[in-house]
């Protein structure tokens, strides 16, 4: 790295980012007891990837996290989150209907909890990815943010 | 005077303190031409609802808000702002007028509409009558998802969701479509950098 004077930023951002993803995760599966959900989950862990292309280069972000697995992993979310829908109708149920993903009685709630957690996944990994998506997009068409543009 | 008296009282003006905040700071906005300056100042008005929708309760909106509007669109604007000029073109004092009146006139609307709004927390309001208690009454014996938002979100609504869900990967696919996946600029700098190992 040529340009050092940002080493302040650079240590502290390395201390922040492990935090910030536990977190984004803490939120992902705790949202059935507390406040957020996969959509803000989402967010913050696309965030965790923008920080670090901010701080350390976008080279380095998409060596980290490829382009191709971004928009990979928002057509993934998609797809899980649809194939949820499609397993409770194989099940003999209706589209999404989580109870009769182990046909259980009316009661049983194992098909609600799996269900919302599946479908909270499929969020999760479409915002995160389609979120990355986009920074890259709008970055990568500038080569470089020189240090006299901030 | 009781406690909860008084933490009612000051909440009150904690609010009004952070709606005098988020006026000041929508006039700022409006009346300076720095880019940069507007994109921050956006940033931290979005902080500031949160921290109000909060206050009245709110709170995964509040949530929404902090990570969305003052972490997420602040990035991309400020990565739209690279591509585009620093500050913006000052237009004639005329044309003010035009959005001036459209302004006023929504805001005497708005201001006309709060009249009919239910109180803070009224257990009468429709939001809290109808389908809304209905969902809490049943909740349990459903789902057993101890928070309604969840299970509304993806249990009840989950149709609706998974069309929330679609938009989002499809406005990632519109603006990859339009801008590119960004691969260009990774190759670019790849690039520069094999030259400058190669010519020491």
């Amino acid at each position: 790295m040529k340009s050092d004077h940002h080493l302040i930023l650079r240590v502290i951002a390395k201390c922040l980012l492990p935090l910030i993803t536990i977190y984004a995760f803490y939120v992902q599966f705790h949202g059935e007891v507390s406040a957020g959900g996969a959509f803000q989950a989402g967010i913050v862990l696309a965030v965790t990837v923008i920080l670090y292309a901010l701080i350390f280069g976008l080279a380095e972000a998409m060596r980290a996290v490829p382009p191709w697995f971004a928009r990979g992993l928002a057509a993934l979310g998609v797809l899980v989150y649809g194939g949820v829908g499609v397993w409770a109708m194989v099940q003999g149920g209706q589209y999404l209907e989580y109870q009769a993903l182990f046909n259980e009685p009316p009661g049983g709630h194992d098909g609600q909890h799996a269900g919302i957690i599946l479908v909270e996944l499929g969020v999760l990994f479409a915002v995160a990815g389609a979120m990355v998506s986009i920074f890259y997009a709008l970055a990568g068409r500038v080569a470089e943010i020189r240090d006299e543009d901030w | 005077m009781s406690s909860e008296v008084m933490g009612e009282a000051s909440l009150s003006i904690i609010g009004v303190l952070l709606l005098c905040l988020l006026f000041v700071m929508g006039v700022a906005i409006a009346r300076l031409r720095n880019l940069f300056a507007i994109v921050i100042l956006s940033g931290i008005y979005s902080l500031v609802c949160a921290a109000w929708y909060i206050l009245v309760d709110a709170v995964d909106v509040g949530f929404t808000e902090a990570a969305v509007g003052a972490g997420m669109s602040t990035v991309v604007l400020l990565g739209a702002i690279l591509l585009t000029s620093r500050t913006a073109k000052p237009e004639r004092r005329l044309a003010r007028l035009g959005p001036f009146a459209v302004c006023v006139a929504a805001g005497a609307l708005l201001i006309y509409a709060t009249a009919d709004l239910p109180a803070v927390g009224d257990a009468g309001s429709p939001a809290n009558a109808g389908v809304g208690l209905t969902y809490l009454k049943i909740n349990w014996a459903d789902t057993g998802v101890p928070n309604v938002v969840t299970s509304v979100l993806a249990s009840y609504r989950g149709f609706d969701t998974l069309g929330e869900t679609v938009v989002v990967f499809i406005a990632g696919l519109a603006v990859v479509l339009l801008l590119g996946f960004g691969e260009r600029a990774l190759g670019e700098t790849l690039r520069k950098r094999k030259k400058e190992d190669e010519t020491p």
